[in-house]
């Protein structure tokens, strides 16, 4: 019927969806393109060259910007994993054990640090590490990093245990499995989609931080993030470009990923 | 959102019935060490003394609170008046993440429409477009914003070079540009609930609103929007929340003028001028307003819930 399709369309929509994919694509596309330049001057188009992602993997800044990935990594790693078991266990006392005392708190607790805003989070952990004498470093960003993980890690496999009947469980159950098998053999190969989307989603969270990890680092320990920040306080250099180009194809490859093993998980139910 | 919400068809699944703590005890222990304690503790040194060159002296003082809210003149012996400078900064701040809400409704609801009433192919991919810039980093979208539209940056050239204006724009360090780096950032958090609201909508509403002679846009005004409501408003506290605190967007693009609450907590903590107590009180009366916010916001949704 004609009637209801027009219904579904008012005039202009189209027209502000296809602006606001320009705003949110245009910035990122224009440094893009700007990181091929051969121009030493950032704003004057000298010609296309790979000459500053030459730069970045050889150049006088390499070797602190290859340990600043270094140390993204070991920590985006590191954080998720324990943030990603941690939140599964947390899922599994949600949906799975009943009710219980405190349970609400429980369920507060896990999005706190999605209540506190981030700059607040920052300085408290700055200050509380300061005043029980850690010193800051690695160990500290991986600490606070594994915090703010936890409820983005929590919501995909919350919502995936959710969907989940505990029927397969019971069955298992009744066929003398104990609750530690049924678990492992029943619920886990179940949930794995959701643990995946849920460890990507604490990688990539963890990855992007820049504010707590700026606050809680040690003196001359950098993350991508905080050394980028730091050479861009001194105007932006071709590099950083090469640099925010090679991040954006990992960030895109990576959320590729999720979303091809989010639909995996769709059509398997 | 009930935290036990029902497994299956039969409530709560009752399996590890017993050992609820037992499996959340690694969540209380990572969160309530390294971020409950730590935010109690700044609860706790906004009512200290303050030691020069950063941290606290274990003396109760209300000094904190009170430089924020009151001027007492420059040796602090004059009847206090109100004191302007750091409830303005909160004042702009939310005048700002306000501002930016508005924005991302603006765009955002029309965007969530057009992809929610695709057909369910090509909506999946409309809406991976739409929040893949989410997935970059945010420090790499607001230093690219801060590229493009820098006064000798390729937005000003492109323009300059088609005469279409004859001096650069000056768009960065004023409060537009802090609203773009507020939108770049936070515009999925807008699209995203409000899809979700649309996607359940009935269309069968707007029908009878058609055939009782209701035109496009007062379906739109007195149908549609009541009943997406709930995710228009989960969009504006997503957007509204980060946006307050945000560091970023205003630190980059923003200049003195664009001073925001994040700032302002920042320079507390970091290097020698640093007043300690004072940055626990700003960030505990950001706390407040962040919490009060949810907490009307939970109390909406329960309301509805019921309804």
């Amino acid at each position: 019927m004609a009637g209801s399709t027009n219904l579904r369309r008012f005039p202009g929509f189209l027209a502000v969806t296809i602006a606001c994919l320009f705003v949110l694509y245009a910035p990122l596309i224009v440094v893009a393109v700007y990181s091929f330049n051969a121009s030493t001057s950032i704003t004057n188009w000298g010609g296309v060259s790979l000459t500053w992602y030459l730069d970045v993997f050889t150049g006088p800044e390499a070797p602190k910007f290859q340990q600043a990935a270094l140390n993204s990594l070991i920590i985006a790693v590191c954080a998720s994993v324990i943030a990603t078991i941690v939140a599964t266990l947390a899922a599994v006392a949600m949906t799975r054990a009943g009710g219980f005392r405190g349970k609400t708190l429980s369920f507060a607790l896990i999005n706190l640090p999605l209540m506190v805003p981030e700059v607040v989070t920052a300085v408290a952990s700055l200050v509380f590490f300061s005043a029980i004498g850690f010193t800051t470093g690695l160990t500290t960003i991986l600490i606070a990093h594994t915090v703010f993980c936890i409820p983005f890690a929590y919501l995909p496999i919350s919502a995936r245990m959710q969907s989940i009947p505990d029927m397969y469980e019971q069955a298992a159950m009744d066929l003398y499995a104990t609750p530690r098998e049924a678990f492992k053999l029943v619920l886990l190969p179940l949930m794995t989609p959701g643990i995946l989307s849920g460890f990507l989603l604490a990688f990539i969270i963890s990855l992007d931080d820049f504010l707590i990890t700026n606050f809680v680092k040690g003196a001359g320990i950098e993350t991508l993030p905080t050394a980028i920040f730091g050479s861009v306080k001194q105007g932006i250099k071709p590099n950083i470009m090469a640099i925010s180009t090679l991040m954006l194809v990992v960030s895109v490859v990576f959320v590729s990923l999720s979303w091809l093993v989010g639909r995996m998980g769709q059509e398997k139910t | 959102m009930a935290a036990g919400a029902p497994v299956g068809a039969g409530g709560t699944s009752h399996i590890y019935q017993g050992s609820g703590w037992k499996l959340l005890a690694p969540s209380w222990i990572i969160i309530g060490i390294f971020l409950l304690a730590p935010v109690v503790m700044m609860a706790v040194y906004s009512f200290l003394t303050k030691e020069f060159r950063g941290g606290v002296i274990w003396e109760f003082s209300l000094d904190a609170y009170d430089q924020f809210f009151f001027d007492r003149g420059l040796f602090g012996d004059e009847p206090p008046t109100l004191e302007w400078t750091y409830i303005g900064i909160f004042w702009r701040s939310i005048w700002q993440a306000g501002l930016a809400t508005i924005t991302c409704l603006l765009i955002g609801f029309p965007t969530a429409w057009f992809i929610a009433t695709r057909n369910p192919e090509s909506r999946s991919i409309w809406l991976f477009l739409v929040t893949i810039p989410y997935w970059v980093n945010l420090l790499i979208r607001t230093v690219s914003m801060k590229f493009l539209i820098r006064d000798t940056g390729p937005l000003n050239e492109f323009l300059l070079a088609l005469h279409v204006i004859e001096e650069p724009l000056g768009l960065i360090n004023t409060n537009f540009a802090v609203q773009l780096g507020l939108f770049y950032s936070y515009l999925p958090f807008m699209v995203l609930p409000i899809y979700a609201a649309v996607e359940r909508y009935d269309f069968s509403l707007s029908e009878a609103a058609a055939d009782l002679y209701a035109g496009t846009w007062t379906i739109l005004w007195l149908v549609i929007l009541p009943v997406v409501r709930p995710g228009i408003i989960a969009g504006c506290i997503l957007v509204f929340v980060p946006s307050l605190g945000a560091f970023l967007a205003p630190d980059l693009l923003g200049g003195a003028k664009t001073f925001m609450i994040g700032s302002l907590i920042e320079e507390q903590f970091k290097g020698n001028a640093g007043n300690w107590p004072f940055g626990a009180a700003a960030s505990m009366i950001l706390l407040t307003i962040v919490m009060c916010v949810l907490l009307v916001y939970a109390r909406n949704q329960n309301k509805a819930e019921v309804r």
